[in-house]
């Protein structure tokens, strides 16, 4: 099985690179690289929240949490485990 | 209103009557009530003609008296009457009732200079036996279109691209430096095209055709106040009303000139201010029966037909409307881009196609619109966002500042939904920023640019090193950072996106595809120079967008109508090409096949976007945009550059 930052990064590739990998890295900024938009914000957190069964409240859609794969992964897995 | 083409030989060469024939025929829908052609030696003009003005005496080709002049002309002069009346006292004769002989006498009596005097809009040329020179003009605000090229031994000019593509020497190429900037700016600088060679005559300029040379050269500008002059003192109420006065004295004589015609008269609704303040002035001119004309959307975040039926029912006329659905778009896409003649990345254009057809099946040749008054009176949400981002960025760290966004974009759900620390992000404003000339349009122009992800390799590597901001700075008027900054945006707007698309893909284009001509009086040159001095604290008061139109507005419009928020008028996008049952040539053109054949995009790119679209998971502007721009640049390498115009396309339907 892929891990969650393979999955994110599959993701990210995918459907806002279209498949431009190229220089993309897992801790690149996706406001500094200008990777993600005010649309691609709802896109990511609403993959996020069905993927993993997680609600992201408002108050956590914030960047520390959400602008890498790094980072939204390490997020991720924190939500997963207070869940559990 | 009407199409025009010609030729003019620079060697001794007798010009091809049938070519110039041709030419005429590829613009047929402009006007389809009469055809004719001139030709003297070298040279060749060709009319299809829509009756519009003096019905039985407006032929054109037209000559002068003593036959040493000759024009071909597309669009009205309104105040035809007045310079007719100065024409006839100072001793001109005139054969018939037509603008168009004015136009002859006004360069008799003028020369060049005679544009200068003709309020109106136009796209003509002008033979001159005796100078052997042929002379080309365009309004000043670019309502109609004229494009123009030269081959080895001939320059070639039409109404439209497809007049010019008739001719077997003229090159179908694409060029990609105008592939650039319509993925930047929406639309190629003039008098760049998206055809490689191929030029378009920009607004407020002539030209002069004359021993092989070709002059080109600017006969008006718009003018706007510097920072120093606009921003001074507050304005007192009693000037409000003045500036107000003026300007509905102003609009009324626009209207009232607009409505001549020698056929029937009526009227586009949108349901918004601007047309419905038009149409209440035509009525109030007029005083007779009038008809309306409006779109409606299935979809519902579109539709704005309560506000056309309450307009309808205030000002008592007779409306129709026709009910655009994403079938519908999808299915008549293909024939709006052989109209337009360049890639687009929106389909507004598309429904304003089919009213145009809804006009002509009842008969009716002319229409009125509001266009024009966002970029004249301060309309549009780009002045506003610029009002807001610099607002921002007086308190970058601002957590309360961001959300003034929300009730900017009340209609962009996607944007509803975001938290103050991203909405912050997205709208960060760097120092930079805050002193480039394009403040105002750097967000759409960066949101735009991300659509070159999908251009292919190779376009990438060919298209590294180019900066089209720099091409647009370089075209700024001297002392444009001197400019008050609602003004500069106005500019921008004005000077650029009206012509190049709003005008154009948006205008012209779709309206004579169906032999409509759209009349404009929010673009009556007198009212663009003075709503240019009105001060930018009252065309957007706070943010209250066109507040010296509503002012005037006040008595003319239903009230609910005047005080609605504003909605740009939009249509759906990407999506339309999805919602139903897939259509052939989309599949066809979006093929990994089609995209190598084109060599302008990524196949796997497109692919990738295309499974978006398919799986409900686009939703943004910036894969809307790159779906419509891909697409309709597919269309235009089909139907221009592989085939020859004259074939039937392959079956859309």
């Amino acid at each position: 099985m892929p891990s969650i930052e393979q999955e994110l990064r599959t993701f990210i590739i995918d459907n806002f690179l279209f498949g431009d990998k190229n220089g993309f890295a897992n801790n690149d900024s996706f406001l500094e690289k200008g990777i993600i938009d005010s649309t691609g914000m709802l896109e990511l957190v609403t993959f996020v929240q069905q993927r993993h069964g997680i609600t992201i409240e408002d108050e956590e859609l914030i960047p520390d949490n959400l602008d890498s794969v790094e980072r939204l992964s390490t997020f991720i897995q924190r939500k997963l485990a207070i869940a559990a | 209103m009407c199409g025009i083409a010609g030729i003019l030989n620079f060697r001794e060469q007798a010009a091809d009557r049938q070519l110039v024939e041709d030419m005429i025929d590829a613009v047929r829908h402009r006007g389809p009530d009469a055809r004719g052609i001139y030709r003297d030696r070298n040279v060749a003009l060709g009319h299809a003609r829509l009756s519009i003005i003096d019905l039985a005496g407006g032929q054109q080709p037209m000559q002068n008296a003593d036959h040493s002049l000759c024009i071909t002309f597309n669009g009205e002069i309104f105040n035809y009457v007045e310079l007719r009346h100065e024409l006839v006292q100072k001793g001109y004769r005139f054969a018939t009732q037509s603008d168009t002989e004015v136009i002859l006498h006004l360069y008799e009596e003028y020369g060049e200079d005679c544009v200068r005097f003709m309020n109106g809009q136009w796209a003509l040329a002008i033979w001159n036996a005796n100078q052997q020179q042929l002379f080309l003009s365009r309004d000043r605000l670019g309502i109609r279109p004229l494009f123009y090229t030269r081959t080895d031994d001939a320059f070639v000019f039409g109404s439209e691209i497809k007049s010019l593509l008739a001719c077997p020497d003229v090159r179908r190429e694409i060029d990609l430096d105008a592939l650039d900037e319509i993925f930047t700016f929406w639309f190629a600088l003039p008098p760049r095209t998206i055809f490689d060679g191929i030029s378009a005559l920009p607004p407020a300029h002539s030209m002069r055709v004359k021993d092989g040379e070709i002059d080109v050269w600017r006969y008006w500008a718009l003018e706007f106040p510097t920072y120093a002059s606009s921003d001074s003192q507050n304005v007192a109420r009693e000037d409000e009303d003045e500036w107000a006065e003026q300007l509905l004295d102003l609009l009324t004589d626009a209207t009232r000139i607009r409505l001549r015609s020698d056929v029937p008269v009526g009227a586009y609704l949108s349901g918004g201010l601007d047309s419905s303040v038009v149409t209440a002035l035509a009525k109030q001119v007029s005083n007779t029966h009038l008809k309306t004309f409006s779109v409606a959307f299935e979809d519902r975040e579109f539709d704005e037909s309560s506000y056309q039926r309450e307009v309808t029912r205030f000002l008592g006329t007779e409306h129709q409307e026709i009910r655009c659905t994403y079938d519908d778009l999808a299915r008549i896409f293909p024939e709006v881009i052989k109209h337009t003649e360049t890639p687009i990345l929106r389909t507004a254009p598309a429904p304003l196609f089919m009213l145009s057809k809804l006009v002509h099946s009842n008969g009716y040749k002319v229409v009125l619109t509001g266009e024009g008054s966002d970029e004249m009176l301060g309309g549009y949400d780009i002045f506003k966002e610029a009002k807001i981002r610099r607002f921002l960025a007086a308190q970058p760290d601002s957590q309360i500042r961001p959300l003034l966004l929300k009730k900017l974009y009340p209609y962009l759900q996607n944007l509803q939904a975001q938290s103050g620390a991203y909405l912050k992000e997205f709208f960060r404003v760097s120092v930079d920023d805050t002193v480039s000339p394009f403040f105002s349009h750097l967000p759409r122009w960066g949101l735009t640019s991300k659509l070159k992800l999908f251009f292919s390799d190779a376009v990438k590597a060919e298209l590294e090193s180019r900066n089209g901001y720099k091409d647009l700075e370089s075209r700024l008027p001297v002392d444009f950072s001197q400019w008050d900054r609602f003004c500069q945006a106005q500019y921008l707007e004005a000077m650029y996106l009206l012509p190049n698309y709003i005008l154009s893909s948006q205008g012209d284009r779709v309206a004579m595809a169906h032999s409509v001509e759209v009349r404009l009086p929010f673009l009556d040159y007198r009212v663009a120079e003075f709503a240019a001095r009105i001060p930018s604290r009252l065309k957007m008061k706070v943010l209250n967008e066109k507040y010296i139109l509503k002012r005037c507005a006040r008595a003319l419009i239903p009230p609910s109508v005047a005080r609605r928020p504003k909605q740009p008028y939009r249509a759906p996008d990407g999506k339309a090409f999805f919602a139903g049952q897939p259509f052939d040539y989309v599949e066809e053109l979006l093929s990994a096949d089609s995209i190598r054949r084109g060599g302008i995009f990524n196949p796997l790119a497109v692919q990738k976007l295309c499974e978006k679209f398919k799986t409900g998971r686009a939703i943004g502007i910036k894969d809307n945009m790159a779906l419509v721009g891909i697409l309709s640049t597919q269309l235009v390498l089909h139907h221009f550059v592989y085939n020859s115009v004259r074939t039937p396309l392959y079956a859309f339907n």
